[in-house]
């Protein structure tokens, strides 16, 4: 296991190019602590998705190092990586991608297939997931019977029922009206109590005052990194 | 760090829920695409109950029949006279240990059956009169459909017995047994109608008269154009060597002599010929159903790129995505495949029914029906699972 010590996010003079030579990332070196909450705010087109995406292993940088609960990133094979993401990562989207015609339960459930806990587990653990962010009475219900904002918090509720140590959240409030929007914050703020470090992408920087560090980026690079007074 | 980051297995249950997860949010087009195997399976299926119902049933005819009847024919002489039989030959031809039962019957040349005298002589209706010996129906397993057979009373009279067909042409019915028919100038009444049959077809297009009688009102002289004789089973090539010796010693090359169950075991197998010529279309809508499976998979997986990226997040591996959708494939085709074996065993039972045989859908074409659905949808799903498990995470993601 990693040392507990180690950061959760480690990354090192990162690049990322794309096919014909689009800059996405040019040089970051930014460290996670375990339990931290961050925002990343930057106009569009700054890299931020791009550097959420290498944080949560679903990318490789071109060049430099990111490691990954103390795994470089860089030597692990896809089912390595794989592994790394189905226990200790989890990701929330802009667009919920929740499946339709499925219930709540099965959603969230469903998110926990490939951690290898039986279907009963599977099912308890989303159970708990979901009455833990607030929707133990929608259990049943279909995603077209949702709110936009229950529709986020199932969301999150899948990606926490696996009691990941990183959780990536790419503008999870782009697609809500502001009180909803607040609600899924709100939510998002309080995982930090169980441990997990949360890195959040947001246009909205009155919302991203509220986490302990603000990440800033602009062309690919991070042009400013505060830290709110804890309190 | 040397630590092992294992992939967790899905285990086969959860790999069936996939598949069917993927199914289920799209059931029109599962049904369509289904339908393609399910055609090719069911008609290969159909095609292949039906032909082994079927010579089940001539198994089944042959066995009752027997394959020992052999009948002997005069064929024709070296001068292309039509010859006949000596009459003794019933006798001689009896004498032979192996041969148990000998019968025969004499056609009665330029004489023809007609319903009423007002019918043209012309119109003869391809029938045929014979002087039948009495113990022809036993010899040659027929059966009467109605009325009785000759004996040896109503033989010396002008009564005469139809053969199936005869009596259709004639118009002559179970109601109608009793009535007369004009018969060589003569008129005959209709004592009774023969069930086809199958070991003498010739038979059945017959008009059949007591030998005695026939002597009696129409000339007829004894000559004896067909033997029908039953030799014991294990005998029966033995019998045949020496027939035409014993049933025309005078010239024997003239005799021709045939086993009337091969035209039935002939016709078991010109249905295997034809058989083949099915399951070939059989298999071209096999085909085509798996191109359609395929085709199926490949939106299925344009589609779905956001889903397979969702699951890649979560920690599905390549593997993962793979088995998934070659999963999907293999249902798809399964489900096809299965309606397909269920429609072909009920035509084959439907058919069957109808034509009155034994329904026979061999166990093999189960087992290869199921091996066939399972290749095609697992040759269909190759390809698009692995696209599938192909796609960049974050490419998936973004679409
Ligand atoms: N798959 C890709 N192929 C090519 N260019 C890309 C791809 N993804 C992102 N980019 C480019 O990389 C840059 C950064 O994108 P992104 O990380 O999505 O920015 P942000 O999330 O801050 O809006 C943009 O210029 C974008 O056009
Ligand atoms: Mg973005």
């Amino acid at each position: 296991m990693s040392a507990s010590g180690e950061a959760i996010v480690r990354l090192e003079a990162v690049a990322r190019t794309y096919p014909g030579s689009v800059a996405a990332l040019r040089g970051v070196d930014l460290t996670v602590a375990r339990g931290e909450l961050m925002a990343i705010v930057g106009p569009s087109g700054s890299g931020k998705s791009t550097m959420l995406n290498l944080m949560g292993t679903l990318d490789k940088a071109t060049s430099g190092r990111a490691v990954i609960d103390g795994f470089d990133v860089a030597s692990l094979r896809d089912g390595a990586l794989s592994a790394l993401r189905a226990r200790r990562i989890g990701f929330v989207f802009q667009h919920f991608h929740l499946s339709p015609g499925v219930s709540a339960l099965d959603n969230v459930a469903d998110g926990l297939l490939y951690t290898g806990m039986s279907l009963r587990d599977r099912r308890a653990a989303a159970e708990a997931a979901l009455v833990a962010v607030g929707l133990g009475h929608r259990l049943g219900h279909k995603p077209h019977q949702l709110s936009g904002g229950e529709k986020q918090r199932t969301a999150i509720a899948r990606a926490v029922a696996r009691q990941p140590l990183l959780l990536l959240a790419d503008e999870p409030t782009g697609a809500l009206d502001s009180r909803s929007g607040e609600t899924v914050m709100q939510l998002l703020l309080s995982l930090h109590e169980a441990g997990t470090a949360v890195v959040v992408i947001t246009h909205d920087r009155a919302l991203a005052s509220r986490f302990d560090r603000q990440v800033s980026m602009l062309d690919g690079r991070i042009v400013a990194d505060e830290r709110s007074v804890s309190t | 760090m040397s630590v092992a980051l294992r992939p967790a297995r899905l285990n086969p249950l959860d790999v069936v829920r996939l598949a069917a997860y993927g199914l289920r949010a799209r059931p029109l087009r599962v049904v369509l695409s289904a339908i393609g195997i399910s055609i090719g399976i069911a008609a290969m299926v159909a095609v292949v109950g039906i032909s082994t119902s079927s010579r089940a049933q001539l198994n089944h005819l042959l066995a009752a029949l027997g394959t020992n009847l052999l009948t002997a024919e005069p064929g024709t002489s070296f001068f292309g006279e039509a010859a006949t039989l000596p009459d003794a030959s019933v006798a001689m031809v009896g004498h032979i240990p192996e041969v148990s039962a000998v019968s025969a019957v004499g056609q009665l040349a330029d004489v023809n059956v007609y319903r009423n005298r007002e019918i043209p002589e012309a119109q003869t209706g391809g029938m045929a009169v014979y002087a039948a010996r009495l113990d022809l129906i036993e010899t040659i397993s027929a059966e009467l459909a109605y009325g009785t057979w000759l004996n040896a009373a109503t033989a010396t009279y002008p009564t005469v017995v139809l053969g199936a067909r005869a009596a259709a042409r004639l118009g002559i019915g179970a109601n109608t047994i009793g009535t007369q028919i004009w018969l060589g100038g003569q008129w005959f009444t209709v004592i009774g109608i023969l069930a086809p049959a199958s070991l003498a077809p010739e038979l059945d297009y017959a008009a059949l008269i007591g030998w005695p009688a026939a002597k009696a009102y129409l000339d007829f002289e004894g000559d004896i154009t067909t033997l029908y004789l039953r030799t014991d089973p294990n005998a029966v090539e033995a019998v045949r060597d020496i027939l035409a010796q014993t049933a025309n010693p005078a010239d024997p090359n003239e005799v021709d002599i045939s086993r009337p169950s091969d035209a039935l075991a002939a016709e078991a197998a010109a249905d295997v010929a034809f058989t083949g010529l099915l399951l070939g279309l059989g298999a071209v809508a096999l085909l085509i159903g798996g191109i359609g499976v395929a085709n199926t998979m490949v939106i299925s997986v344009l589609e779905r790129r956001a889903e397979i990226g969702l699951r890649r997040s979560q920690g599905a591996t390549r593997g993962h995505i793979r088995i998934q959708f070659f999963g999907e494939a293999l249902l798809l085709s399964a489900l096809g495949g299965g309606t397909g074996m269920a429609l072909g065993a009920a035509v084959t039972a439907a058919y069957a029914a109808l034509q009155g045989w034994p329904a026979v859908v061999p166990p093999w074409v189960l087992a290869g029906g199921t091996l066939a659905t399972l290749a095609i949808g697992g040759i269909a799903g190759l390809y698009p699972a692995i696209r599938a498990a192909r796609l960049a995470p974050t490419e998936a993601l973004a679409a």
